[in-house]
């Protein structure tokens, strides 16, 4: 589902943040990215979702190489990737109801469809009673939860989330996996990026580990750990 | 269509049927143009100053242009009355210019002739220069007998009626004979230039009007950089994000152009009255014509093709400026 072949990533400060990023997360997998803070996290998933391109090497998402998308397409290709977001990238001024549409308007979805699937997605992150309130109104945990729903609601088969988990107790952040879980459950390839290790050591998920843009480690979670 | 997934579920692969496409792709655009026109509605101060400028702009071309058009027509009706003065030789007497008159309105190129006899010129003078008495004491009359010569509307044209002067010049009792058409020859000139000026003052408006339409779309655009880095991480187009701005381009066209229509009205008017006036003095009959309905419809269309123009040229541009990193 999602394959980089030797991928670096140079930012034009000279920075590096990736160098020789080599993986392939199986279709129908659910997957975990950790690495200290700086470590690259970000940028493997913007390297996803067509934020950023890679200097050196290629990504591949079901096989199509995304150096060879176009700019026009990039809008369509991000249609195909649910993605949450570290900073969670809601509209303030709009309701809760309209964020969560965005995607199935963007798409020309008939209003009934967007009614129908809107509630369902809300009902799953439990925000059906928030759906006519404006984001400001909520907690951090519920804005993270507005932007799940939003990244589920168009039913996409890949689901990227750079630390969903970043602002919630312990207890909201497992039903947040479990949520992920049951999308997993359903067929939907997810690919997580989380500094929780004590989250991530509970479940027993394949972790992928960046320290310093390297892949030091891909395998379980017992024998990840970058400290 | 999915791009990565074959066979992806998409919104254009539900089963929709042409005419429930064809209707949602209109309510869509009409719901759209009226959120844009909302928008302005809760900008009203900055929407009418920008609605101002376009509307400004396009009624001072438009005045001046209607202003021109409307010389140019009763210069026209001057033109069809041209008149031929035949000065006859002094040593004509009264008796035989009226031999000749009677002869000239047996052409069928004339339409009506007038006499004036020197005794009327002399008099008609008197009361016009103001001279009054002093003339008096002129031992002799120096005004010729006159015959004012009206053609027919069919030779009325500068060349039919040259053409007639040079035969009534032919006649034995004509000493000079004068066409004067020349000052309106003149004042054409003026006119093309008047015209010229119009055109050209018109287009630097034209332009001065979409950059200011384009840099205020830039504002707007700027002031939802975040609602547009969030709408394009989700998957829209650059002309679906477009399309809100294209709209508040053409509304902005759409109340300039009737603010323009409005204002040019008033101006006519006005014009109008004062024109009165000083018409009545030369009795001359002039209606102002002003806005019609196909000027009215002209006007609209140029004033939202301005307005589409500026927000297009502005959305090309920076729509495409704002990426999410
Ligand atoms: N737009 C940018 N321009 C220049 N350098 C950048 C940019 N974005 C990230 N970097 C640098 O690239 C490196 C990796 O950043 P990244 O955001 O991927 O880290 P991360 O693993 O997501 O960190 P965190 O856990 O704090 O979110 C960092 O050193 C950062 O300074
Ligand atoms: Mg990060």
């Amino acid at each position: 589902m999602i394959k980089f072949e030797e991928v670096s990533k140079t930012y034009p400060g000279g920075q590096q943040a990736l160098s020789k990023v080599d993986f392939h997360v199986e279709q129908g997998e659910m997957a975990f990215l950790t690495g200290h803070s700086g470590a690259g996290k970000s940028t493997l998933l913007k390297l996803i979702s067509l934020m950023e391109r890679p200097n050196v090497g290629r990504v591949l998402i079901n096989g199509h190489d995304l150096g060879k998308v176009k700019r026009k397409q990039v809008a369509y290709i991000r249609r195909d990737i649910g993605m949450i977001f570290q900073s969670h990238q809601l509209l303030m001024g709009k309701s809760v109801f309209d964020n969560v549409a965005l995607p199935l308007i963007i798409e020309g979805h008939t209003r009934k469809t967007i009614f129908k699937r809107v509630d369902a997605a809300l009902e799953m992150v439990g925000l059906r009673d928030k759906t006519k309130s404006l984001p400001i109104t909520l907690s951090g945990g519920e804005q993270q939860r507005v932007g799940i729903a939003r990244a589920v609601v168009n039913r996409p088969p890949l689901l990227l989330a750079d630390e969903p988990t970043g602002n919630l107790d312990p207890k909201l952040s497992m039903e947040i996996i479990r949520l992920f879980e049951d999308f997993n459950s359903a067929g939907v390839s997810v690919f997580i990026a989380t500094h929780d290790l004590g989250l991530i050591a509970r479940m027993k998920y394949r972790t992928l580990t960046l320290k310093g843009g390297r892949m030091i480690t891909d395998g379980l979670s017992q024998q990840g750990g970058w400290s | 269509m999915s791009l990565l997934f074959r066979g992806r579920q998409q919104a254009s692969s539900h089963k929709v049927s042409v005419m429930q496409r064809f209707f949602m792709f209109f309510a869509d655009h009409f719901r759209q143009g009226i959120n844009s026109l909302g928008e302005l509605y809760r900008m009203p101060f900055a929407s009418l100053m920008t609605i101002g400028v376009l509307g400004f702009s396009i009624t001072l071309p438009s005045t001046l242009y209607i202003m021109v058009e409307n010389t140019e027509q009763v210069t026209e009706q001057w033109q069809q009355a041209s008149e031929i003065s035949l000065f006859l030789r002094s040593d004509v007497n009264d008796t035989q210019a009226q031999q000749l008159i009677g002869r000239l309105s047996s052409w069928n190129e004339i339409n009506s002739v007038k006499f004036v006899s020197s005794q009327q010129g002399l008099e008609e003078f008197q009361r016009l220069s103001g001279l009054g008495e002093a003339l008096d004491y002129l031992d002799e009359n120096p005004f010729p007998p006159v015959v004012l010569v009206i053609p027919t509307s069919k030779h009325a044209s500068p060349k039919a009626a040259a053409d007639l002067l040079d035969k009534l010049r032919k006649e034995r009792e004509v000493d000079i004979g004068k066409l004067d058409i020349e000052w309106l020859e003149r004042l054409y000139g003026l006119l093309s230039i008047a015209k010229e000026l119009v055109y050209l003052l018109s287009t630097l408006l034209f332009f001065a009007v979409v950059l200011i339409i384009g840099n205020t779309i830039r504002l707007n655009i700027l002031s939802k950089r975040d609602e547009i880095l969030v709408m394009k991480l989700v998957g829209a187009t650059d002309a679906f994000i477009q399309r809100p701005f294209l709209y508040t381009g053409f509304w902005f066209g759409l109340l300039g152009g009737l603010m323009a229509w409005v204002t040019v009205t008033c101006i006519l008017i006005w014009i109008g009255w004062s024109l009165d006036a000083f018409m009545q003095q030369y009795q001359i009959q002039l209606d102002i014509t002003g806005l019609n309905i196909q000027a009215l419809v002209f006007m609209l269309l140029l004033s939202v093709f301005l307005g589409l123009l500026g927000s297009f040229l502005s959305v090309q541009k920076h729509v495409d400026e704002i990426e999410p990193k």
